[in-house]
């Protein structure tokens, strides 16, 4: 141990590692000592937000983590539910938010590197990938660059790595023009017998570090997720992680090869904070300790020293937890994949973590403080003052500028409602030969071979009507997300989420936390979906202008069969169309409103859980008896855009007539309400003539109220008397609006 | 005894269990070659398989020429041995000189992951041998280096000795310039050595073998194969 007793640390050296004066104070007073360099080094990293939860925690305790089906929950790398027959499927989403927007092509391919090792981590084999992407509005070149190159890193690690992308959402607005938001979900399966815990045990077994050699990338990159973008934000670059995919395959193939080996004892990514947090938490969890030797670590640089070995967030690496003297099996193992695999240190029975270099010991931390030893913060929260004037207005009395024809083709040719083709082509959705339904659609359906039942997945995030009550905006969420299965026929198992917000510091930020998880616990709870993994991106604030809230939603299902799917797209002229759930005109935070007027104002859309979920079920009962032609999600753009997406998908026009009778006299806005309206709980379906019957008996059945419309068929897409506009113009808009935007440079 | 698929393995590949799954459902059965090893395992037909072997570094297929299991392969192909290469497979058999030709980034830049049509071109081959020539088959593309290129000699070459094996066209075989995906010389997704033994495609017929995933009109390459050899008597 160093002699020299380290002098309390600068304000500038805290902010560096993002530490409060008052935390530093708090640290030094557990340990009754000062901490070394390293030593604050590791500490800081570890108590950043990013890695220790401490504004997030104490509201993430209301959800709801148990559930009949869960194997695992919250804490480890990823949930884990059990899908019988000795399969577990195994998932979460997280964010790399920050460096996407500093380096987007790489901030993108590790957020997707990152969220894959903690996959397999567990023992799961990755099968699926989904993103949910926002950027400011297409019309800036930079935020055509950023979407794009975003695309790109994507595409680059999960097209090399070989694991699908099956689905996401993407969503532009001016609020993310500084902040964009990448977050990416992966979902993985594996038997009973592979599942891997990160948990280190047995004094004297050796730790070992895997796959890729150790440099100077990423260094604070936990600190830098943790701080707000500024101006300086550019010098942060070197904090981004360079990705590849290649090593990350090989490091897949072989750790997948040692779950279910006797040598191993626990594995780990090694992600946010490197080493220090991937060691620490193992040992934390097993109520050990272990001692690394930063000299016997492979590096990519000469000259690095300790702090920066300790804290390096190099990609593809990942530490494990031998049994003593099968070292060679486990090197064996690796070798054939021309990977790395040193032997950095040992489990010890002091719960501690101790860096050695070589014989010098350069650091002790206790793990009870380096892991446990922070304080949660609870800073003040407050409802924004301008809340009741923005919820005030009646979107109904809004005069529209644009006829409901020309609000109709504009809405379907924007980004945010037309066709995504543009960007799921760039990805490999069809790898590993299991997309029965893959991105373009309301949600991803996965066979797994060998077995008739299936996974369905989708990733919803809260829209503009978060901004106006993030508790219902999130709540309206996790409905958007039941929907989505119930279409493909999927009962939820559980999901996983990603709450994005700004600077939590700012108390109008903080009550948006509190709504908004508050109303993912209450709405996961009325839905009866355990959350089983999730991640908290703070900080998405650039000089004091946060994202609006946004919490995403990642829910994965169980389809019994994945032959029986009706699919969204009209099938045949003289199908009869129908609106289950309720009829509705509600405007305020819905896309119509800020592509017409810019504006969220309004009460957000009602949530009827009990409603939702007897809807639900009998889509899911329909979907599964093979009664409907197509069935729809009714959401984003409302009916209209809906039933344009039904047509186009099909290749059919449709006649309907308006679900609701206007009232007299007719608000201003009432034409417009009707057609986009985006009122939750609703389905657009089609059906044969002849299985009229049978949709009456499980709607009656389940209590869900089913309104005729009309009629597949035709040239045209009309709803009665208020707008009509061509199927090849409907479609044409829709086919151009990212393809436009992108492709004109 | 079953027709015996051998499926290679490079670091970076991760269609093999594809290509595995597409025989079984074919009738045949498969086994891994690892790419360090000489050994065909007694291979009928030799497939290399898509991904990105040792991370298309340098370029797609540059360094997996160099495979132990390539010698094996090219001694395979030159005693008259099937030898199917399916995407990166396809750019490892133009590096390892057993087709001609190379595969340049698409076109356009991106990598496209999507459905395209193959008009069939010849049937003189055990690959194709039971299909009709002009026959379309709807098999999808994911790649990003897929644009087939080849100096004038060779591409007239091949096309005088009807080596084109597959070309991107339309649903009902039309040949436009909007059905070809990335930019391939003369619409090429497909083309066969001088013996016409070894195929290399850029598609990938093991994502097209059952209703369930959109298409099986891939199913044929394999199930051609497998009956092909069993009707030789092998």
């Amino acid at each position: 141990m160093t002699q020299v007793v380290p002098e309390a640390p600068t304000p500038a050296e805290l902010r560096e590692i993002a530490l409060t004066r008052a935390e530093y104070e708090s640290a030094t007073a557990q340990l009754g000592r000062t901490l070394n360099p390293l030593e604050l080094g590791m500490l800081g990293a570890m108590w950043s937000e990013h890695c220790s939860y401490k504004t997030s925690k104490p509201l993430l305790r209301q959800l709801q983590s148990t559930g009949a089906r869960v194997v695992l929950g919250p804490g480890e790398n990823a949930g884990v539910v059990d899908l019988g027959g000795d399969l577990l499927c195994c998932f979460k989403i997280e964010s790399h938010n920050h460096p996407s927007a500093i380096e987007p092509v790489q901030g993108a391919a590790t957020g997707v590197g990152g969220i894959l090792r903690d996959v397999f981590a567990m023992g799961a084999r990755p099968v699926a990938l989904l993103d949910a992407i926002r950027f400011g509005d297409l019309d800036q070149s930079l935020q055509r660059h950023r979407f794009a190159r975003v695309v790109e890193g994507i595409g680059f690690y999960g097209n090399c790595i070989g694991v699908p992308t099956v689905g996401g959402e993407t969503y532009f607005d001016s609020a993310y023009s500084e902040n964009c938001l990448v977050n990416a979900m992966c979902v993985g399966l594996a038997e009973r017998s592979q599942l891997v815990r990160a948990v280190a045990s047995g004094p004297g077994n050796p730790v070992m570090l895997v796959g890729a050699d150790t440099g100077r990338d990423g260094i604070h990159g936990a600190t830098f997720a943790s701080v707000q973008l500024d101006d300086s934000a550019e010098e942060r670059r070197p904090a981004v992680q360079v990705g590849n995919p290649y090593l990350e395959k090989c490091l897949l193939e072989a750790c997948l090869q040692l779950c279910g080996h006797p040598a191993l004892v626990g594995l780990q990514d090694c992600g946010a904070a490197g080493l220090t947090s991937s060691c620490a938490e193992m040992a934390h969890r097993g109520g050990v300790g272990i001692e690394i030797d930063v000299a016997r670590v492979s590096r990519r640089e000469r000259g690095m020293s300790p702090y920066q070995v300790m804290l390096s967030e190099s990609q593809e690496r990942m530490v494990l937890v031998v049994e003593r003297g099968q070292e060679d099996a486990v090197r064996r193992i690796f070798d054939r994949w021309d990977l790395h695999s040193d032997i950095i240190g040992r489990v010890i029975a002091e719960p501690e973590l101790r860096i050695l270099d070589g014989l010098e010991q350069v650091a002790t931390l206790p793990l009870g403080i380096l892991v446990d030893g922070f304080a949660e913060r609870r800073p003040p929260s407050r409802r924004p003052s301008d809340l009741d004037s923005r919820l005030a207005p009646d979107p109904l009395s809004s005069p529209a500028p644009w006829s409901p024809e020309e609000s109709w083709l504009r809405l379907l040719g924007s980004p945010n409602c037309g066709e995504t083709r543009w960007i799921f082509r760039q990805y490999d959705h069809q790898v590993g030969d299991d997309t029965v339904r893959g991105p373009g659609g309301d949600a991803a359906v996965l066979r797994i071979k060998g077995r008739r039942d299936g996974l369905a997945m989708t990733v919803d995030g809260a829209h503009r009507s978060a901004a106006l009550d993030p508790r219902r905006g999130t709540a309206l969420a996790v409905a958007e997300a039941v929907r989505n299965l119930a279409v493909v026929g999927a009962e939820p198992l559980a999901l996983t989420n990603c709450l994005n917000f700004g600077d939590p510091d700012q108390s109008e930020v903080m009550w948006q936390m509190e709504e908004a998880v508050g109303g993912l616990a209450d709405a996961a709870l009325a839905f009866g979906i355990p959350v089983v993994s999730g991640n908290v991106s703070l900080y998405n604030d650039f000089q004091g202008n946060g994202i609006p809230p946004t919490p995403m939603v990642g829910l994965v299902g169980q389809v019994p069969s994945v032959a029986v799917s009706a699919g969204l797209g009209f099938r045949a002229a003289g199908d009869l169309i129908y609106l289950i759930g309720p009829a509705g005109v509600e405007l305020a935070g819905s896309e119509y409103q800020r592509l017409a007027q810019g504006t969220a104002t309004g009460t957000p859309p009602r949530l009827d859980v009990a409603a939702e979920l007897a809807a639900a079920a009998a889509i899911r009962d329909l979907v599964r008896g093979s009664v409907l032609s197509s069935a729809h999600d009714c959401a984003l753009g409302g009916l209209a855009v809906t039933l344009a997406e039904s047509c186009i998908a099909g290749g059919l026009g449709a006649i309907v007539e308006s679900p609701l009778a206007p009232p007299s006299p007719a608000p201003t806005g009432w034409a417009w309400g009707v057609l986009f309206g985006e009122t939750s709980g609703r389905y657009l379906i089609s059906v044969a003539p002849d299985q009229i019957s049978r949709l009456a008996a499980v709607c009656q059945g389940h209590g869900v109220p089913v309104l005729k419309l009309g009629v597949v068929g035709g040239s045209s897409i009309s709803i009665g008397g208020l707008a009509e506009i061509g199927l090849v113009a409907a479609a044409q808009a829709s086919s151009g609006a990212l393809v436009n935007l992108m492709e004109r440079g | 005894m079953a027709v015996r698929f051998g499926i290679a393995v490079f670091p970076g590949t991760w269609s093999e269990r594809d290509c595995s799954h597409a025989v079984s459902l074919a009738g045949g059965e498969s086994t891994l070659l690892w790419h360090a090893d000489r050994d065909l395992k007694g291979s009928d037909c030799v497939v290399l398989p898509g991904g990105f072997a040792h991370g298309d570094y340098l370029r797609a297929g540059a360094i997996a020429r160099f495979a132990p299991l390539m010698d094996a392969v090219a001694e395979h192909a030159r005693a008259g041995g099937l030898v199917l290469g399916i995407c990166n497979g396809f750019q490892i058999l133009c590096e390892a000189g057993l087709l001609p030709g190379a595969l340049l980034r698409n076109r356009g830049l991106q990598f496209l992951c999507q459905p395209t049509w193959l008009r069939v071109e010849t049937v003189s081959t055990p690959f194709l041998a039971e299909l009709e020539i002009g026959t379309t088959l709807e098999i999808p593309i994911s790649h990003g280096e897929g644009r087939y290129y080849a100096d004038p000699t060779t591409l007239a070459q091949l096309e005088a000795e009807s080596r084109v094996a597959l070309r991107y066209s339309g649903p009902s075989g039309e040949l436009a310039d909007r059905y070809n995906p990335n930019g391939s010389l003369h619409q090429i997704a497909g083309i066969l050595n001088e013996q016409r033994n070894v195929l290399g495609m850029m598609p990938h017929p093991e994502r097209a073998c059952e209703p369930l995933l959109g298409s099986e009109d891939g199913l044929a390459l394999f199930a051609g194969v497998v009956r092909g050899l069993v009707a030789a008597g092998r």
